[in-house]
């Protein structure tokens, strides 16, 4: 087949995360049959799957973030009843940094794009002491010791190290953007407490990859059955005020989960459901929680479906009556709104608004839509029409890459798989798109107007400046240039890498040249 | 490090804590119409995302069903955390007490029982119509302090530097040129790097060039030690960003009108009452005033603050000791310009009949109204522009008089 880089473009940065630099070929491989090296990770499934030793299930990290809090708790007491002499030791440290991270190096470059001290980077263009690339410290000018990560920390840095470092090492991507893609749908917020921190790389693992080429029913289950995501918009507080929990503890209904699953996962605004029906929705999902710390209704840290907490009686949602029925009552719920018209139109809309442009194609919109309803939301068949579709390969590449797009796909350029996770955090957190931390539960905007606004694109040009001190020296930009682009690089672009005026500067106008920040 | 603090007194909503408060302000020194009588207006538009309980900040403890419909995280006039009254009806929570200060000099009032046209519940569109100042949902590309801006004459560039931050909040997005700022230090690109790329940009990608353009013209740090970066929670940020906004305005040729934006304020469970989560957040508002205040030094005498929220929340508290999304809130206004030491409010009461859908409190007053008033008021922006240019197919709502002294 005629070599096509144009198309391979399309297939590399529209559906993947970008070409990766070194030996792998990834362009050459596009440009020979662009469709099919985009659905070659349709067919692997289980290659969705995250599975890195040391990352542990939802029960695993709840009792280690329970047993924290409980061995911080006793050190305050213990403090408090002692003479004060020695501050509490912050427990649980001894459950091994080396445990979580084991066989997670996947390469021996020392020079990683890691977190450095970001406030020395300017003058370091030139030398860069090894020692001063201590991860993830930004910029406090004198040097406090580094207080030791706790075991919620260091959890979120190796999940957050295990996405990324499995980014980097995918052919094309399609399925990892499908990852975020979800992942950003049914988000949860870190900021939300200890739990969520703890949880959110396990949400992702759990609840997400599993279902992102099976069916949307099954993942919006899983989603609403996750115990951050229970936690995280407030369910496990909500009680049926008839349940027997709720008129033992004059407590009630909190309606925010019930609401977002509408408003946010499945019909969307405007999608046919009123206040009655978020009421009533929330009614029936009361008692779908999570085991606290004593375990009294299960495995601690594991969903439980609580009885007690469940508010008695049949309930009308969108018009159908639920009979009473335990736990089954919210899950035929669930299954009926997941293969709602409305549903099917919101997630066909916000799908094709991703991948394709920012003002959708409505043609392409409506196809997706009627593949959503005939295959009973089948996200493989979703996936796989979208890139059948003439639409996703003719549109103009428009879509602004958002700043985790942007990093991964520089990184991968650079053939750097990190061992840290510091540099892309902080850059994350500059960049206003902080890992799993949205500010809301409608997750991170998706268009051009959020992410090309001149603050950020300005800090994303000082973060690709300091790639290229960093990292400008070892590397030749033309030689990236083919990796990223070959001959469908611009001549502009490439001109103006020619011209450079130092390695460092060529490549951060590379990163930075429309080639690589649109998509 | 951003990414390991933990707070846990922050709600659902909050934004991280560098991205949660952020602040942008008009690049252009105005010709005010008002010059005439050596005014220099100042106006700052402070947006709490994530919806006030407006009846928990200024509880109405005279009506005789507020106390039982905000049940265990009511206002009480007496106790250990008594409320600050304002009057003999309304009385303001007790964390606020530069506020109150402010009231009784006369240089603060609060709205009650307002709202924007909007009366579904969903954040997302409600923060829509409050920031866009349109009638409905779905209009995002400007913002109605931007349009108010395109309405005055320009006047010289700003030529103070700002630093840059990430966001700018969509009341003042649009085609009136603007500049952001956030506590946030990074070495920056130097200039030959950035004007190479400003050209590859122009012949590439001009919406790109455009953006950066902005972006590079801001770059110049708005410096001075207290704002570089520091660790601490949603509070201390408030009164951060505040501090930065107030030094960028004090100076002569300083922005004369901003917004910023505080996120947090979505309090489903565990509101708490005169102590608690709502408590921290509010704590961190009257900072923030506070710091507006003293960093304008001789300024704040021309200066209104008016802060805003998309909704209110349901007036009976929640099984989970929070309020669900509502309706009715109310809208503060703060500064030296202000004709304060009153709650404006047309109250509709408590009763169930009175509730709005039998859940919340009935707004009485359009807050576009209130805007209009303030914006009569401190620009002299007429009547016909406010009602179709500021705030589109808003003629029904009159700009509230007398709010400027």
């Amino acid at each position: 087949m005629a070599r096509d880089s144009q198309a391979a473009l399309v297939a590399l940065n529209r559906f993947g995360f970008g070409p990766r630099g070194g030996a792998s070929g990834d362009l050459v491989n596009a440009a020979s049959d662009a469709r099919g090296f985009v659905k070659a990770e349709l067919a692997r499934p289980h290659g969705v799957l995250l599975e890195a030793p040391g990352l542990q299930s939802t029960p695993q990290l709840g009792q280690a973030a329970f047993a924290y809090q409980d061995e911080v708790k006793q050190a305050r007491e213990a403090a408090k009843a002692a003479t004060p002499t020695e501050a509490p030791v912050p427990p649980a440290e001894q459950k091994a940094d080396n445990q979580l991270r084991r066989n997670l190096s996947l390469n021996t470059v020392t020079n990683e794009i890691a977190g450095q001290q970001m406030a020395d980077a300017k003058q370091a263009g030139a030398t860069l002491k090894p020692d001063s690339m201590q991860p993830g410290v930004s910029a406090p000018a004198a040097a406090k010791p580094a207080q030791p990560l706790n075991v919620i920390q260091k959890t979120f840095r190796a999940e957050a190290l295990a996405r990324l470092q499995r980014a980097m090492l995918v052919d094309c991507g399609f399925t990892e953007r499908l990852v975020v893609f979800w992942s950003n749908h049914f988000c949860i917020s870190a900021s939300k407490g200890e739990l969520a921190r703890m949880w959110a790389g396990a949400f992702e693992r759990e609840a997400i990859r599993p279902h992102v080429l099976g069916r949307f029913a099954d993942m919006l289950k899983a989603v609403e059955q996750h115990p951050a995501m229970l936690f995280f918009l407030d369910n496990q507080q909500s009680l049926g005020p008839d349940s027997r929990a709720g008129q033992n503890r004059k407590r009630g209904l909190n309606e925010n989960l019930a609401r977002e699953i509408m408003e946010l996962h499945t019909l969307g605004v405007g999608g046919g459901y009123t206040q009655g029906d978020v009421t009533s929705l929330a009614r029936i999902i009361t008692g779908w929680t999570f085991a606290g710390r004593k375990g009294q209704l299960g495995a601690p840290g594991a969903f439980v479906f609580n009885a007690n907490a469940h508010q008695p009686g049949p309930q009308v949602l969108l018009g159908k009556t639920y009979e009473a029925n335990g736990l089954a009552q919210g899950e035929a719920a669930l299954a009926d709104i997941a293969r709602h018209p409305s549903t099917a139109n919101f997630i066909a809309t916000k799908f094709v608004r991703h991948f394709v442009a920012d003002d959708p194609p409505p043609a392409l919109v409506a196809r997706l839509r009627d593949v959503f309803v005939k295959t009973d939301g089948d996200l493989k068949a979703l996936a796989t029409a979208l890139v059948d579709s003439d639409e996703a390969w003719k549109a103009p590449l428009t879509k602004m890459r958002s700043p985790y797009d942007f990093l991964v796909a520089s990184g991968r350029l650079l053939a750097r798989v990190p061992e840290d996770p510091g540099f892309y955090l902080n850059s994350l957190n500059l960049l206003g798109q902080p890992l799993w931390t949205p500010a809301g539960p409608n997750g991170f905007p998706d268009t051009a107007a959020a992410w090309a606004a001149p603050e950020g694109i300005k800090l994303r040009l000082d973060i690709a400046s300091q790639m290229g001190a960093r990292l400008g020296p070892n590397i030749d930009p033309l030689d990236l240039l083919e990796f990223a682009a070959a001959d469908a690089a611009s001549a502009e672009t490439r001109r103006t890498i020619e011209r450079a005026e130092s390695r460092q500067q060529a490549l951060a106008l590379l990163l930075m040249s429309p080639e690589i920040q649109r998509r | 490090m951003v990414d390991c603090v933990e707070n846990r007194l922050l709600t659902s909503r909050r934004g991280l804590l560098l991205g949660g408060a952020s602040f942008a302000a008009w690049a252009y020194l105005p010709k005010f119409a008002r010059a005439a009588d050596g005014r220099d207006p100042r106006l700052i538009v402070v947006i709490l995302r994530g919806a006030l309980d407006g009846l928990a900040t200024v509880a109405p403890i005279g009506d005789p069903d507020y106390a039982g419909l905000h049940g265990s995280i009511a206002l009480t006039a007496d106790g250990a955390h008594p409320a600050l009254m304002l009057d003999s009806f309304f009385g303001l929570h007790p964390s606020m007490p530069e506020f109150a200060r402010m009231y009784r000099a006369q240089h603060a009032a609060v709205i009650h029982a307002v709202s924007t046209p909007y009366r579904d519940r969903s954040h997302f569109d409600g923060q829509d119509v409050l920031e866009s100042g349109y009638a409905g949902p779905g209009r995002v590309q400007s913002g109605w302090l931007n349009r108010a801006l395109e309405a005055l004459p320009r006047g010289e560039r700003v030529s103070s530097g700002l630093a840059v931050g990430p966001t700018t909040p969509l009341v003042l997005r649009g085609n009136a040129p603007t500049v952001g700022w956030a506590p946030v230090a990074l070495p920056q690109a130097d200039d030959d790097t950035a004007m190479r790329l400003v050209d590859l940009y122009r012949h590439r990608d001009p919406a790109l060039a455009s953006a950066l353009t902005q972006g590079l013209q801001l770059e110049k740090a708005a410096s001075g030690d207290d704002m570089k970066p520091k660790p601490g929670n949603a509070v201390a940020q408030m009164r951060q960003v505040a501090r930065g906004a107030a030094k960028l305005m004090a100076a002569d040729d300083g922005p004369r009108i901003a917004a910023l934006a505080f996120d947090g304020w979505d309090t489903h469970a565990n509101e708490g009452g005169p102590v608690g989560r709502l408590a921290f957040l509010l704590g961190g508002l009257d900072g923030a005033l506070a710091e507006f205040e003293s960093g304008l030094g001789d300024r704040w005498r021309d200066t209104v603050v008016v802060v805003a929220t998309e909704f209110g929340r349901t007036a009976r508290i929640n099984g989970t000791d929070g309020t669900d999304h509502g309706t009715g809130t109310i809208a503060l206004l703060a500064g030296g310009a202000v004709k304060g030491g009153r709650v404006i409010s047309d109250w509709p009461g408590l009763k169930p009949g009175n509730l709005y859908e039998a859940r919340d409190l009935k707004p009485t007053t359009d807050l576009r109204s209130v805007i209009k008033g303030v914006l009569q008021g401190q620009f002299g922006l007429s009547d016909q522009v406010l009602a179709q240019t500021v705030f589109p197919d808003s003629a029904s709502a009159r700009p509230m008089k007398g709010l400027v002294a």
